[in-house]
């Protein structure tokens, strides 16, 4: 019984990840930081994309107030967040967002507002879906390992 | 030499007791230890790339901003030089797009110091740009990495650096192997996670992970081992290498139609 639930979420995992990585919603770089964690840092990947997380939605709210204000001119701000958007989702593999967050960028160095707005938007989205999807394999992944525990301590009970 | 602001304050606390990030040493470093000043505006880069060089057995000094780079070094004020004879700093990496002081103007500063001219100070950018390569190269950067930064990139720059410091030194250091040094540094074994891009046969979950390895992480179930096969995407317009490639990354750097 146990075999199933395991084999189960095994593919989950695999179907989810395969999946993210065919949409190109993450990339090579996302396995990168795998390589990164190790026991003094066993967290890594989770931590520095929760980090990525709370850096992403303040330069969000900080793009969207700036384009909601009527009187707004500062186009180079806008360039300069977005600089920090682009590296960061880069550097942690979330590809479509980075891609996204050029094109937006593109809109601002023309000093283009409606461009902006919808590149914000797309932005934005993207974001929120890559966001989703990271809770959804963590939970997954979550899952898997309290069903490991369960098991290894149920077979640590009948062992002795 | 304590000093506080700029260095880089991480949110999560098992991040910060990997030591360095969060302060500055002030007794004279450990000769055989390479010490890396890394500058970055952004957290998320200055996280990963302070991982980066402490896997491959760096200490590392994450700083902000090029002032706060200068401020460490002692080069922000003249009468303070004679107290940094004792820091030792074996590299300076930085990122090239910064507010204020780029990466570039940081460079210039380093170099026309005469404490730290000789340090080999790295640039990295996200943007491919042959004419911001040169200009750096050009006034004297060791390297020119393309963001992100990967594992093979910083090994590369590790292993030249051992080479240096072992000649200015006299001290025997041993080179870090490829990847069986990351290997051997990982968790218990956990459940290999293959990924491609076909629906793949299910994980083999080793389930004598024994009663006595520690509980795993929501995220030590991801792969163990660097995955063989790289994912294979259609179109690739983001510059990526497999870990032998960091030759051609600087070649593809150099061909034209990449800007």
């Amino acid at each position: 019984m146990l075999g199933l639930g395991v084999d189960r979420l095994q593919a989950d995992i695999n179907r989810l990840l395969a999946s993210l990585f065919h949409q190109g919603v993450l990339d090579e770089q996302f396995l990168q930081l795998q390589q990164l964690q190790d026991e003094t840092s066993p967290n890594f990947v989770y931590d520095v994309i929760n980090i990525y997380f709370d850096e992403s939605e303040k330069l969000l709210r900080n793009l969207r107030l700036l384009l909601m204000d009527r009187e707004f001119s500062d186009y180079k701000k806008i360039g300069l967040h977005l600089n920090q958007l682009v590296g960061s989702s880069s550097s942690i593999g979330a590809r479509r967002v980075r891609n996204v967050c050029v094109a937006f960028r593109s809109a601002s160095e023309l000093s283009n507002r409606p461009g902006c707005l919808r590149g914000l938007e797309v932005v934005e989205h993207e974001y929120h879906y890559l966001k989703n999807m990271m809770h959804e394999l963590f939970q997954v992944l979550t899952c898997f390992v309290n069903i490991l525990l369960t098991f290894t301590q149920t077979e640590g009970k009948n062992v002795s | 030499m304590a000093r506080d602001g700029g260095v880089s304050c991480l949110r999560r606390s098992e991040m910060m007791s990997v030591g360095g990030i969060g302060g500055i040493e002030s007794a004279p470093l450990d000769l055989d230890e390479v010490h890396v000043l890394a500058v970055d505006d952004s957290l998320v880069d200055r996280i990963v790339i302070e991982r980066l060089l402490r896997i491959t057995s760096c200490k590392v000094t994450a700083v902000d901003s090029g002032w706060r780079a200068l401020e460490f070094l002692g080069l922000d004020n003249e009468k303070a030089s004679a107290e940094f004879d004792r820091l030792k700093v074996d590299l300076i990496i930085t990122d090239y797009c910064m507010p204020g002081m780029t990466g570039y103007e940081l460079l210039k500063k380093i170099k026309e110091s005469s404490n730290f001219r000789e340090v080999p100070v790295v640039i990295m950018s996200s943007e491919n740009v042959l004419t911001r390569i040169d200009r750096c190269l050009e006034e004297g950067a060791q390297d020119f990495l393309l963001k992100p930064v990967k594992l093979a990139d910083v090994k590369r720059l590790r292993s030249h650096l051992t080479k240096d410091v072992k000649l200015s030194n006299g001290n025997k250091r041993k080179l870090p192997e490829d990847s069986s040094s990351v290997n051997s540094s990982l968790p218990p074994p956990s459940p290999p996670l293959t990924i491609s891009p076909e629906s793949s046969p299910p994980l083999t979950v080793s389930t004598e992970s024994s009663d006595s390895s520690p509980p795993l992480s929501p995220v030590e179930i991801f792969s163990t081992s660097p995955l063989s096969s790289p994912i294979d995407d259609e179109d690739d317009d983001v510059l990526t290498s497999s870990s032998e490639e960091s030759p051609i990354r600087r070649q593809k750097m150099r061909s034209p139609g990449l800007d």
